[in-house]
């Protein structure tokens, strides 16, 4: 899961070295450190952003470990779903159960229907849908979007993809 | 001055365009050095063979005034194989079945060592190797510009303009029939079916649409980009289809609402040649509108180059044909 944490530093050697310390105990991946060094806080520390990709059972016991090293833990985020397409679906989209297309995708857990408009425009006509899906990260989106390719022949749906998606 | 002899085989909408491009260009032809002579225009019915050159204008005359220019009752391959000539413009209708008159044209062109200038698909389509390797024994030029995208150079563009990058895929709208009715159901909010009928009556979908609106068309360019631009050995069969006859205009203002138009996209590279109706964002240089072609080239060293332009008609498709001309005996 990735994470964004902001930290405090005293303002003395070592401290980052502490801060990182932690870190690379739970395997964290850092992936960004934004070091404000000009930016004191009125309490005279230096905050300090970072992106993290770490197991979520891990965000406490390194939020602990940081404190116990003397820093300062202002703020923990979670970045839950980093990945989000629109991909239209035209077919029975209702008759052959929406519900369940929707269940499919949102039940792996790493990827959700967030949005959904929907066109009906008759009975025995096509009906449009387009989706929004989010994703913890590209290769979970592109496991989602083969789940709903899955679904989509089953159902007879014809799946519009995003043009910078490998379909 | 050099004389360039030549045929023109097939003489449909692209065969007369070649003539009146020729005749167009007569001065321009000769300002490099060029003189083009036809000896033979070949339609379904028959030749008019001249070997002092036969007279184009009239060729164009008769042929809307009577529907043919047969004078003689000889076939392309007994025009290639008894009229002397050392270039043959192919521009038959296209087959992607068995390759029809046009790959037996190409093969006897090339068992006679005569060059070959094409815009018919077909036969690139299903025995491009086979083609290949016969005006390859047989030391011809083979150009087949005109086949995919019509005026808009694409192939040429590939391997000789951008000669020394690395190419990683070609993306884009390779039927204008497709982009014709996408653009209109989306601008007039009308159903597949209504805008078929209007691109019909406008000459620009066929009476039987089949090949542009489930994607064969594009298929067939994308196979020949494939082979002649990336070097593989593919066929149709290679190719993953998915035509535009199920998109509803209800779709298209959705995606519209959100920044999108969708486009029936083809997309070639070494690993996979896949036709499909895409998402394309408003702003992205491959959301052209109407009836134009386009293609983007990603390169190694270049990046993307995007090509667009007019990927039907006679005039359009008869300049790719004059360029590959040019380009054969231009700089002798």
């Amino acid at each position: 899961m990735r994470v964004s944490m902001d930290i405090e530093l005293k303002d003395v050697p070592g401290q980052m070295l502490l801060a990182l310390q932690p870190l690379s105990e739970f395997k964290a991946n850092l992936i960004t450190v934004l070091h404000h060094h000009q930016k004191r806080t009125p309490r005279k520390t230096v905050p300090v952003q970072l992106v993290l990709e770490i197991k979520p059972e891990n965000i406490g016991a390194i939020k602990a470990k940081l404190e116990e090293n003397g820093i300062k833990v202002v703020r923990v985020g979670e970045h839950r779903f980093r990945e989000s397409i629109n991909v239209v679906l035209i077919g029975h989209v209702v008759h052959t159960g929406i519900q369940d297309t929707i269940d499919e995708i949102d039940k792996t857990g790493f990827a959700e229907v967030v949005d959904i408009s929907l066109s009906m425009p008759g009975i025995n006509l096509l009906s449009s849908a387009l989706i929004r899906i989010d994703a913890v990260g590209k290769e979970d989106l592109q496991k989602a979007l083969g789940i709903l390719k899955k679904v989509s022949v089953r159902k007879d749906l014809l799946m519009v993809l995003p043009i910078d998606i490998q379909a | 001055m050099k004389t360039v002899c030549c045929s023109i085989l097939g003489f449909g909408a692209i065969g007369q365009g070649v003539a009146e491009v020729l005749l167009m260009k007569k001065e321009y032809l000769e300002s490099i050095g060029l003189e083009v002579l036809v000896v033979a225009v070949v339609d379904s019915k028959g030749a008019t063979v001249n070997p002092e050159g036969v007279d184009l204008a009239d060729c164009l005359a008769r042929k809307r005034k009577i529907g043919t220019v047969a004078i003689e009752k000889l076939t392309g391959v007994e025009v290639i194989r008894s009229v002397a000539h050392e270039l043959v413009i192919e521009t038959t209708p296209t087959n992607i079945v068995t390759g029809g008159a046009g790959l037996q044209n190409m093969l006897a062109a090339f068992e006679t060592g005569k060059d070959v200038i094409t815009s018919n698909k077909g036969p690139l389509t299903l025995k491009y190797r086979e083609l290949m390797e016969a005006a390859k024994a047989a030391g011809s030029n083979f150009r087949f510009e005109a086949a995919v995208g019509g005026s808009m150079p694409i192939i040429n563009l590939a391997n000789e303009v951008l000669a020394g990058n690395r190419l990683r895929s070609v993306k884009g709208i390779l039927n204008g029939t497709c982009n014709y009715i996408l653009t209109r159901m989306l601008e007039e909010r009308a159903s597949y079916k209504e805008i078929l009928t209007e691109a019909m009556e406008l000459g620009i979908a066929e009476t039987d649409p089949t090949y542009d609106v489930e994607g064969i068309d594009t298929a067939c360019k994308l196979v020949i980009l494939a082979n002649a631009i990336f070097g593989c050995d593919a066929t149709y069969r290679d190719v993953d289809v998915t035509g535009i006859t199920k998109i509803t205009p209800e779709a298209l203002e959705m995606a519209y609402e959100r920044g999108h138009v969708i486009k029936l996209i083809g997309e070639v590279s070494r690993e996979r040649i896949h036709v499909a109706p895409r998402l394309v964002p408003i702003n992205h240089p491959l959301a052209v509108r109407g009836t134009l072609n386009v293609a983007s080239i990603d390169t190694e060293l270049a990046g993307e180059i995007t090509v667009t332009g007019k990927g039907a008609g006679p005039i359009e498709t008869a300049s790719a044909v004059l360029s590959d001309l040019v380009a054969i005996y231009g700089n002798r």
